[in-house]
Parts: C-alpha cells; structure tokens; sequence
C-alpha cells in the first residue's frame, strides 16, 4: 500500500475498484508499480501476470502477489 | 511539390479503398481521409486560418487526422495539444499561440472550457458537416507556398514557459522523399504508431503513410501498460513497422514482452528520442534476427532525424551506438567552442545541422529563434542558417557520429525531453518551499529533487501537478537543512549529487 501511496498520491487505493478500467491509473504509473513490486517483493512479474484485471484494485495487487510468493 | 497534401491527394488517387489510418474503434480508406478533410477545410474557410495555428485538443485516432488535415486544406497549421497536461501548461502555450478558434473533442470539452482561452471552441461534428467548396480550397491552395507552416510541436523551455518548434512543408517534404525510400517503406507496410501526436516522432508515422499508402495502424496509449495486450494488438493488426521513442521499446523489454509472442510480420524496427540501452537493443534482436534495426537521431528543430544508422554488426553493452551518417540533403557537422569545425575522431563538438530540414524557428519568440538558428560560423560568405543542437558529439574510429553528452541540463526521461530549468522554475512556484533544485540520475533513471522547506513530497507533487506534465515531476524527494552553495553563492549541485549517491550506497 505504501508503494501504491508513493506513487500516486492522489488516488484512494482503499476504495477503487477500476484503477485500470476507470483510467485512474497512467501508464506511467503502472509502470512504476510494476517496477517497484519487482524490488520490494523480489519477484519478476511476467506478461502472463500483468494484465488489467490484476491492476484494477490494490486488493487484486495483493493477490497477485501472493500468488507468486506462495 | 508545395504542398504536403499532394502525398495525401496521391494515395487517394493510387489506393482510393485502402486503409489509411485505423484505431481501435473506427478505420478510414484514403479517399475517404481526403473527402473528409476537404469538407472539414471547407467549413474552415469562414474561420479565417489561413498561416495561422489551430490548436487540436483531441485524442490522436482517425477523426483527428481528417482534422489534422482539414486545417492544412484551410491553409492554417496545426498544433496538437495533450489534454492530459496541467491547466497551466496548456494555458501557456494558448497564451504563445494568440489562436482565435480551438477544435475540441466533446471527451475534452470540460478541460477546454476549463482555460481562459479567449477565442471559440469547435467540435468536429460542426465541421464534418455540407460539401466540399472546391473552389475556395483550390484558391488556398494556389496561394500557399512550401515555406508555410504544416503545424507547432512545443517541447520544454527552461525558461519555464515551453517552446513552439515551427515546422514548414517544405521540411516535412524534405525528410520524406528520403526517409522512406531509405528504410525501403511501401504501401505494403502497416505502421504500427507509438508516438503520442504532440511528438515530433509521429510525424514520420503519419507522412510515411500518406506519402506511401502504407496503413498506420494508431496504437492505444493504454496497451503499453500490458506487453501481452500490445503484442496481440500488433500481431492481429499485421504491423510491419515500428517506428517508436526508444523508452517504448525498452517498456516491452523490460517486460518481457516478446517472451510471450513475437509478431510474425514485423519487419523494421526504427527508435529515436534518447540514447537506446544496448541491453534493451539485443533483446529486440534476439527475439527478432532477421529484422532491420535502425537507430535514428535528430530534434524536433531540424524536422524529426538528421542522422540515421542502420545496424550492421553486434554490440555489446557498454560500447557506443552510432547515430550515423547524415540523411541526403542535410549537412550535420561538429563545432567546438571556438566555433571550429571538429573532424578528428574521439573529439567533441556541438552537433550543428544545416539545410531545408530546418524549421522556422520558435513561434512568437524571436529571442529563443536567434540563441539557437545561427549564421554558419565556418560560412562567412553568404546566408547560411544552422540549429546548434546543444548536443555534443564524437566522431568513432570509423568515423561514424555518435552522440556523447547535452552541453546544458536538458535530459531524456521516459522518452521525453525535459530541461531541468523547467522543474527548477516550478519548485520556485511551490508555496512554502524555501528553495528547490533538481538533478538526473542516469542510472536509475530519476529525476531527483533536493529541497529546502517544510513540506512532504506528496504536498509538492500535488502542487508540481498543477504546473507540470506528470513525466516531469521528480521521481525522488530529499529534504535538506540548508542547501549548499557554491563560492559564487549558486546551488552546489555536485556536492547535492554526491550526498546523494553515498546515501543510496
């Protein structure tokens, strides 16, 4: 949550659902998080992972996550 | 030729029911771009724009290129804008264009009525409406010279206002009766468009295909995000050509994209706008050995490229990619300080460029013009303009061009190009900031802000937000107590960078 908060300040991350869907998010900033998820939780995002539906909301982030941690 | 719409006006006549330009919801043949644009220049008549800009707050699709030309057949030149950009901003380049009418999709309305813009709004519905007056067109058209503008790119100004670069037909036709037949682009070729349409690299795009008949397939914006959605698109589109800014290309790398797939008819690969990483360049050719790879350099001031280098052996990281020979027709040459022509190899001098590919200079600012289009210092005998690039260059052992180094503090983030007098000049705008400097880090590809105040970084951001374009707020915030200055009593931005890399260590 603190990456997304870096990232963009201005979006309610608790609350949005269509982060992608509702363009809150800039392509720019989608990208940033992705770069950051890689660092903080040294995973390696692939193609196959990074999709809207994964980006939509910091909950389906979090899934995401998880995912390939576990 | 005069007149960049004789490209268009060919190809309607050569391929009349053939794709011109197609984005994700709507396409349109060649002829139906020149019926379209001629009625739009047609309902333009009335408006007066003839040699003046007409600022374009749309999308880039396929109803802004029947706009794009519809202005051209009106006589005036277009300046597309981003509305995505800060109120301010876009309020300082209105304020440099003195423009009398706007054309603006119903999606921006609310942003246009937003602006203290003085003159009237048009939608494009109002003009895509009647016939053609062919005869009010053809009195245009035989009054226009090649030397008229074709449209304004604004790039950023360290002065803290941006810059309007002014390019003329002529420099358009210049390029292209080169550019194509170089890289060998036919009506075969489906453009895969990249570049956001307020950036000099899309104009490439767009007269590659009027010129050729070649289909520019316009890419969303959105798709660069997903490397699987992107992919997909390319390879259902059958895209040939990419012709794209080098950090849209390492998005895909960095990615991983092409693990995924590999778009089975693309043959060409172009990138300019910022040094591209070898890393990044071998994985492309990895993925892709037999297509052609070509790196392409030049500002927006000298009309899209000025050298070209089609790749022709291995690199590895670390070595200097070539920037190359000059295209046909321009004369690109090194000057040191003094104003010498530099020839040895591994020297550096100022990369100069001279010829038709110049443009007319900045709009509505004479003072900007004259520091950068100067008499030929090594021509003493008669009228010779040339850009001084503020890049510098080096000659290699082969004696090929490679770019070195900026002589001031403009740098390339994200594909774009940002002078850090810009940033500096809104910090100072930033209430409560005691004093803000900015620095690039190469490496990690930041900007990073050093500031004195008591503020936190999602207070400036916000702030930033309102004055700046979002690729040009700083990545990384660092408060300091005092700034250090030098003896001369200017920010000490070495020793702020020095600090800053022992702290990241």
């Amino acid at each position: 949550m603190e990456i997304l908060e870096e990232i963009c300040p201005d979006v309610d991350f608790e609350t949005e659902k269509a982060l992608v869907d509702d363009k809150i998010l800039s392509s720019f900033s989608i990208l940033s998080i992705i770069s950051e998820i890689n660092d903080a939780f040294e995973v390696t995002l692939t193609p196959a992972e990074i999709i809207p539906a994964n980006f939509n909301s910091a909950e389906a982030l979090w899934d995401m996550i998880c995912r390939l941690k576990g | 030729m005069k007149s960049i719409l004789e490209y268009l006006e060919n190809s309607a006549e050569r391929f009349p029911d053939k794709t011109a330009f197609a984005d994700e919801e709507q396409e349109c043949t060649f002829s139906v771009l020149k019926q379209d644009a001629q009625v739009i220049g047609s309902r333009l008549l009335e408006h007066g724009v003839i040699r003046r800009p007409v600022p374009v707050l749309m999308e880039k699709g396929v109803q802004t290129i029947k706009i794009m030309m519809g202005i051209v057949y009106a006589g005036g030149f277009y300046v597309m804008l981003d509305g995505t950009h800060p109120v301010r901003r876009l309020e300082q380049i209105l304020d440099t264009l003195q423009a009398h009418r706007m054309i603006v999709s119903s999606e921006n309305m609310e942003i246009a009525r937003s602006l203290h813009f003085t003159g009237s709004l048009i939608t494009p519905d109002e003009l895509l409406q009647g016939e053609a007056d062919e005869k009010g067109l053809k009195a245009i058209r035989d009054a226009q010279c090649d030397m008229d503008p074709l449209y304004v790119l604004f790039t950023s100004g360290s002065t803290g206002v941006p810059k309007g670069v002014v390019v003329s037909h002529r420099s358009v036709i210049d390029f292209m009766e080169c550019f194509t037949d170089i890289f060998g682009i036919d009506s075969g070729d489906v453009i895969g468009n990249q570049a956001p349409w307020d950036f000099d690299v899309s104009v490439k795009d767009i007269y590659a295909g009027l010129k050729t008949g070649a289909t520019v397939q316009i890419i969303p914006k959105t798709l660069f995000s997903f490397p699987m959605l992107l992919l997909d698109f390319l390879e259902e589109r059958g895209v040939t050509n990419l012709t794209w800014a080098v950090s849209a290309l390492c998005i895909v790398s960095t990615l991983n994209g092409l693990s995924y797939k590999v778009p089975a008819s693309l043959k060409r690969v172009m990138f300019s706008g910022e040094t591209m990483p070898i890393r990044h360049l071998n994985y492309w050719r990895k993925y892709l050995p037999e297509a052609m790879f070509v790196n392409l350099y030049g500002p927006t001031e000298i009309t899209c490229n000025c050298t070209y280098y089609i790749l022709d052996r291995e690199f590895s990281p670390g070595e200097m990619l070539p920037i190359g020979r000059a295209f046909p027709n321009e004369r690109v040459f090194l000057l040191d300080e003094d104003g010498r022509e530099v020839t040895q190899p591994e020297q550096k001098g100022e990369i100069c460029v001279s010829g038709t590919a110049l443009a007319l200079g900045y709009y509505n600012s004479p003072e900007q013009t004259q520091k950068a289009f100067v008499q030929n210092p090594l021509n003493l005998s008669h009228m010779e303009l040339i850009y001084r690039t503020g890049d510098l260059g080096i000659y290699n052992s082969r004696g090929e061009l490679c770019f070195a180094s900026r002589k001031d503090s403009q740098i390339k983030h994200m594909g774009h190009r940002i002078e850090l007098g810009e940033i500096e000049c809104a910090l100072e705008k930033v209430e409560g900031l005691v004093r803000g400097t900015c620095f690039f880090d190469q490496e990690r590809n930041k900007i990073v802000c050093c500031y004195q105040g008591n503020l936190n970084r999602k207070q400036i951001c916000a702030e930033l937000g309102r004055l700046l374009p979002e690729y040009m707020i700083p990545n990384v915030f660092r408060q300091v107590e005092t700034m250090p200055v030098t003896k001369n009593g200017k920010i000490d931005k070495k020793a702020l960078q020095e600090n800053y890399r022992t702290y990241k260590k």
